[in-house]
């Protein structure tokens, strides 16, 4: 309690835990830290994920099929997964979940990237009890645009895929029933967005159902 | 008299956000027919803190201690889950011994939930005398937790790469003592329900979800058990040195109400067995693995899940080179398994709504996270 209210209350740490701050924040860390491997500089760490091709039966046979709209089997710390257009994505967990007992959907969600043309990443986890196996389904949204819906695959998506839409404001095309799930079913914004703050608020909406001037 | 006293006409009613059963905040909006269930629609969000958004603005190390508000009836796995994404991330494991504790309090934990879901779910249906016994024996449970880390419920028990702190002076003792004193209490809650005429009755074929469904729908844990699938992902991609114990995956055939009843008690029982082997031989040596003092996991992200009391408890964790999380996502069972509520309870009566959402066994700080 008393450390939620820290960040309002004083505002020194506010900088640090802004939205987009972060990128710098790195870099300083760097300079600051690595004084041993002073000399060799030069290899920094790389920028994006050190991610691997990922070959095997499964992944030729993915690649097969959707031919062009695959683009890129991966693997990263031995977890697997396939990066695909927009469009390919439901039909790739179709396929999986016919022809590869991929039946059990653990998981959609998303991530901000803000400054990215296609800003979100949109994120499906697959298990396969038959194989006991799990693979994730990548790929990219730009903000305003429509992810088809995955509910014709599996029962699960729909709840998953209202929180999506809940905290990024990614819309699907021809979900069942696309309202807000753990936000007021009026509120304003995408919380999970990057660029909402974290103490921010939707304050018409707190003063109007809550009757006080603020949350914080 | 108007003409339409004896009418026959749909019923729309409330079920919380302030009803007893409804554990928590939960509201469900209920189409009846007479008593007969026609559809529902659940509410959720009133305990809605947007962990996943302190996750961002926090530290690797400060975010550990918010997961244990989440399933805040088994901390110690929301703890267990957040720190191995957190090792994989950094590609290190918990040493031996940090190892061995942590499967022992997890499955100290398992106990004392489902001893919470046990009593709860008995009063919700009427019996009130178990819950007291339940309580007796969890809070046996919560004061080795109290001992070794001074919290009974929100412990964080568990550190990034292995424990917070080392076990106390006569923690296996006390582990030992527990194991040798709970198997019977479990014989005594099961001969005040197992085969009472009440509790069957109330029970048996209530809330049917099959193997099928339970897939479809994502439904994972005791409910996915109770309906004949042999997953456990202890069994299946062990984790911590599970593969190390011997155990069974109790399972049952018919999925309803009852057969998940009996699952959890079983389940208890595997606990402790597990817990006997672990304790027996705890490795001495480190309790943390070599993790530095700032967190800082390469760009990169993984996903780990772990078999927590209520099903697969998952994080996905995104890093993108800093010491804060640039995404945490949370895969609560709660949050899943309550979407099957609508199925399990169709055509069913209100009084059977009490009886799944009791034993879907939810946590509505999970849920809404």
């Amino acid at each position: 309690m008393a450390d939620e209210q820290k960040p309002g209350g004083s505002e020194a740490p506010a900088p640090p835990f802004g939205e987009g701050a972060k990128p710098p924040a790195t870099p300083a860390a760097d300079a600051a830290k690595p004084a041993p491997p002073k000399p060799a500089a030069q290899p920094k760490p790389p920028a994006v994920m050190a991610a691997t091709p990922w070959d095997s039966e499964l992944a030729r046979a993915v690649k097969e099929r959707f031919g062009e709209r695959i683009l890129a089997n991966s693997t990263y710390l031995g977890q697997n997964f396939i990066v695909t257009t927009l469009a390919a994505a439901v039909p790739v967990l179709e396929y999986l979940k016919l022809e590869a007992d991929f039946d059990y959907l653990v998981e959609i969600t998303a991530v901000d990237w803000p400054k990215r043309a296609e800003r979100f990443d949109l994120v499906y986890i697959v298990y396969s009890f038959a194989r006991n196996e799990r693979v994730r389904i990548k790929t990219q949204i730009a903000d305003g645009a429509e992810a088809p819906t995955a509910t014709g695959v599996h029962l699960t998506a729909n709840w998953l895929e209202r929180e999506v839409f809940d905290m990024f404001g990614i819309r699907f095309a021809g979900h069942p029933d696309l309202r807000r799930i753990l936000m007021p079913e009026d509120w304003q914004g995408y919380p999970l967005r990057k660029d909402y703050g974290i103490l921010q608020q939707d304050s018409r909406w707190v003063q109007e159902n809550l009757g006080i001037e603020s949350g914080q | 008299m108007p003409d339409t006293f004896l009418d026959s006409t749909e019923l729309v009613l409330n079920m919380g956000p302030q009803h007893p059963s409804t554990h928590g905040v939960l509201r469900v909006i209920l189409k009846l027919d007479g008593e007969k269930i026609l559809g529902t629609d659940c509410v959720i969000g009133y305990l809605h803190r947007g962990v996943e958004k302190i996750a961002e603005n926090r530290t690797y190390a400060q975010f550990n201690p918010y997961v244990d508000r989440m399933d805040y009836v088994a901390a110690i796995s929301n703890g267990l889950g957040y720190c191995l994404a957190v090792e994989k991330l950094l590609n290190v494991e918990a040493p031996p011994r940090a190892q061995a504790v942590r499967v022992i309090l997890t499955e100290l934990n398992r106990i004392a939930s489902h001893l919470l879901w046990l009593g709860t779910h008995a009063l919700d249906i009427g019996a009130i005398t178990p819950v007291f016994y339940c309580f007796r024996e969890r809070e046996e449970a919560l004061k080795i937790f109290e001992q070794y880390c001074g919290a009974r419920l929100t412990t964080h028990a568990f550190r990034i790469g292995g424990l917070q702190y080392e076990t106390y002076d006569g923690f296996e003792r006390d582990v030992k003592e527990f194991c040798a004193m709970f198997p019977p209490k479990v014989d005594e809650y099961e001969e005040l329900l197992t085969n009472n005429r009440i509790w069957v009755g109330r029970l048996k074929g209530v809330g049917v979800l099959n193997g099928d469904d339970c897939k479809a729908y994502g439904v994972t844990g005791p409910v996915l058990r109770a309906a004949g699938v042999k997953w456990d992902l202890r069994k299946a991609q062990p984790y911590s040195g599970y593969e190390k114990y011997d155990f069974e995956i109790p399972t049952r055939e018919n999925g309803d109400t009852y057969d998940r009843y009996i699952v959890r008690m079983q389940e208890m029982r595997q606990s402790v067995r597990i817990m006997e082997q672990a304790v027996e031989a705890i490795p001495a040596g480190p309790i943390l693995g070599k993790v530095g003092k700032v967190i800082k996991p390469p760009v990169g992200e993984a996903y780990v899940s772990i078999e927590a009391p209520k099903g697969e408890l998952g994080y996905y964790v995104v890093s993108d080179g800093s010491t804060q999380p640039y995404r945490v996502r949370v895969r609560p069972p709660s949050y899943i398994n309550l979407q099957a509520l609508d199925k399990m309870v169709r055509g069913a009566l209100v009084a059977d709504v009490v009886a799944v959402i009791g034993t879907l066994d939810i946590v509505l700080g999970e849920v809404d996270r």
